[in-house]
């Protein structure tokens, strides 16, 4: 195990702000990993972390292949990460909009830049990913529509769900994106927690990485298969919205399945404690996401449902 | 006449409304009367649209009798954000001008994006005003997207400021406001000018001049109206020169906010307060004008200090 300093700069009046990856094998670039980018994804640092003990355990092991390197990055951003901040402490910008970076450019672009200039040119780039609104997923992994998605590939990780979209306008300067324009194979894998240490499904993650590494001929792993992937469109699964804001109370837990017509939540008047809304599945369906916040507004899709075909 | 355009009930016995407040003339006018939006608070820290909101209505109140058309005022997109003092929509950390055009059927956000835009379609010409961020002191500019320049440039040549940005068209551009308004044929011109969480009066009221001599190039004033600046019109990246900060420091300018330079003039230091050191000097590397410049002392490596426009394109 190597330990480097990828990107560093200094701060007039905290520690320098660093970089930090592991290094495990050598040989061509094989496989880069990435943890947090926001402040909050405790989550995904936690999954980098273990995965940065278990190759230390593999590669003292030999189970390491030969002629292939991993390199492992558990936050390209601890200053946001200890202050408990989502985005750039400065200036309240996302490192995950700044990419490919420019090191001419302001500072979270020259982050971006440092950073992109290390994990680029890997063969496959995992980056350990979190959505922008509050809730849990069904572990899964997540590609972008760009021409250079590979779907049997995403199958290799043995999630249960491979989900597939179309980029968004400010999708082109995430670092999945410019990962595939830079002809890296990338994957975001999506566990069920973000700002939480949600043991199960990091687990999940990290045998689903080994998975797809031993698939790939990088390492000698012999865990349990995982699933059949299913692989669904982002726009085929169902959303159920809230029409009023108010308590949100589930009724259902991520990964359940519900019947058509089955009481999802029930959303709660703050002040009298009635019933304002009973949210019912419209489908017969998988919840793919819930949200898990006690208040709600309205018009939030509070569920995702995978329909179930017979 | 105020008019809630948006609502959404909040969790906890409130009521999210975005307001607006349509001007009409007195008396009948005859044919389809023009309208202007005057659009602002997007960004929930800049704050001075709000004053040219104010002037202008005040204005247009002392003269009324001279108003020929319509003028609708949007003071406040973002409530929640100006009343605490958060520059994108808070609880959802998003920044406002990237959710544009909104959608109906989404969330509380997207749903509000949505309405906006629907409530200033079939507006003749929209201004909507920005006020840079907390960072940055901004001369009032209008940037215009090159996607649509044969349209703006010419209108954003009526509004008194002293500078227009083409600037090269962006994936991430497509969900802002201006974006969407401009695709759906409403021409969009969007200032920048002062800074944020302040009011700089004379820039408001430069600009409030500006709007009054669009409207009567457009009928909609029948008032007398001053005579607009001549803006400097910059197409070419090249024209315009970035400062970044070498170091993490704090900075001290030496110099004024629209200021002539010339190549070696020494806009600021960078100084160290913990040793007593400068850590650097910044100089300019052009003869230009200081369009833009660093409000917030605290930079880290890379933050923007300031923007010159080059002297050649200040002698065309």
């Amino acid at each position: 195990m190597r330990k480097k300093t990828l990107y560093e700069i200094e701060s007039l009046y905290r520690d320098n702000f660093r970089v930090t990856s592991y290094e495990f094998g050598k040989g061509k670039k094989s496989v880069c990993i990435l943890g947090n980018i926001r402040g909050n994804e405790v989550q995904q640092l936690y999954v980098c972390s273990q995965l940065v003990k278990r190759f230390k355990e593999m590669e003292e092991a030999g189970k390491i292949k030969a002629g292939h390197k991993i390199m492992v990055v558990p936050s390209a951003n601890p200053y946001s990460m200890n202050i408990k901040k989502r985005f750039w402490p400065t200036d309240n910008t996302d490192i995950n909009r700044m990419f490919p970076g420019y090191d001419q450019g302001e500072t979270t672009q020259r982050i971006a830049a440092g950073i992109f200039e290390e994990v680029k040119k890997y063969r496959y780039g995992i980056q350990l990913a979190s959505f922008y609104m509050p809730g849990k997923f069904t572990p899964h992994v997540r590609m972008m529509k760009t021409g250079f998605e590979d779907i049997e590939l995403a199958k290799e990780f043995g999630m249960p769900y491979v989900v597939i979209r179309n980029p968004r306008p400010y999708d082109t300067t995430t670092l999945n994106y410019n990962w595939q324009i830079w002809e890296t194979h990338a994957f975001s894998l999506y566990t069920t927690t973000t700002e939480h240490i949600d043991k199960a499904s990091a687990v999940m993650a990290i045998h689903s990485v080994l998975n797809f590494l031993a698939k790939e001929g990088i390492v000698d792993y012999c865990g349990h298969e995982g699933y059949i992937s299913h692989v669904v469109e982002d726009t085929d699964m169902v959303s159920v919205r809230t029409r009023v804001s108010g308590i949100f109370e589930s009724k259902v837990e991520v990964g359940e399945e519900v019947l058509k017509g089955q009481i999802l939540a029930e959303t709660i008047d703050p002040y009298e404690g009635t019933v304002k809304e009973v949210l019912e599945s419209p489908v017969d369906g998988i919840v793919f996401f819930v949200h898990d916040e006690p208040l709600t507004y309205a018009k939030t899709a509070v569920f995702k449902l995978v329909v179930r075909k017979e | 006449m105020v008019k809630t355009i948006a609502s959404v009930g909040l969790p906890v016995d409130e009521v999210l409304e975005i307001k607006k407040n349509r001007i009409t003339p007195d008396k009948e006018v005859s044919g389809r009367k023009k309208r202007i939006s005057i659009v602002t608070g997007v960004h929930g820290d800049e704050l001075e649209g709000q004053y040219v909101c104010f002037e202008l209505m005040q204005r247009i109140e002392a003269e009324k009798e001279k108003l020929t058309g319509i003028v609708d005022i949007y003071p406040a997109m973002n409530p929640l954000g100006i009343d605490s003092i958060t520059r994108g929509i808070p609880a959802f950390d998003l920044d406002m001008n990237r959710l544009f055009p909104g959608n109906r059927e989404g969330n509380m956000t997207e749903y509000i994006a949505a309405k906006i835009v629907e409530d200033i379609k079939g507006s003749s010409v929209c201004i909507d005003i920005h006020a840079s961020n907390i960072y940055l002191t901004e001369i009032p500019q209008i940037r215009i997207n090159e996607l649509h320049k044969e349209k703006l440039v010419p209108l954003a040549s009526k509004t008194n400021v002293d500078f227009i940005w083409v600037h090269g068209a962006s994936t991430v551009l497509e969900s802002t406001l201006a974006y969407s308004l401009n695709s759906h044929n409403v021409p969009t011109l969007v200032v920048e000018m002062g800074v944020g969480m302040r009011i700089t009066k004379k820039y408001a009221e430069q600009l409030v001049d500006g709007i009054f001599n669009l409207m009567r190039e457009m009928g909609i004033w029948q008032g007398e109206t001053k005579e607009p600046r001549k803006p400097i019109i910059s197409e070419n990246p090249e024209d315009v020169c970035f400062l970044n900060a070498s170091t993490a420091g704090i900075f001290v300018p030496q110099v004024k906010h629209w200021e002539r330079l010339k190549k070696g003039d020494t806009i600021g230091h960078i100084i160290d307060p913990l040793r007593g050191k400068v850590l650097d000097t910044i100089l300019s590397p052009i003869d230009g004008i200081l369009f833009t410049i660093r409000e917030y002392p605290v930079v880290d490596a890379g933050s923007l200090i300031g923007r010159l426009l080059r002297e050649e394109i200040l002698a065309k």
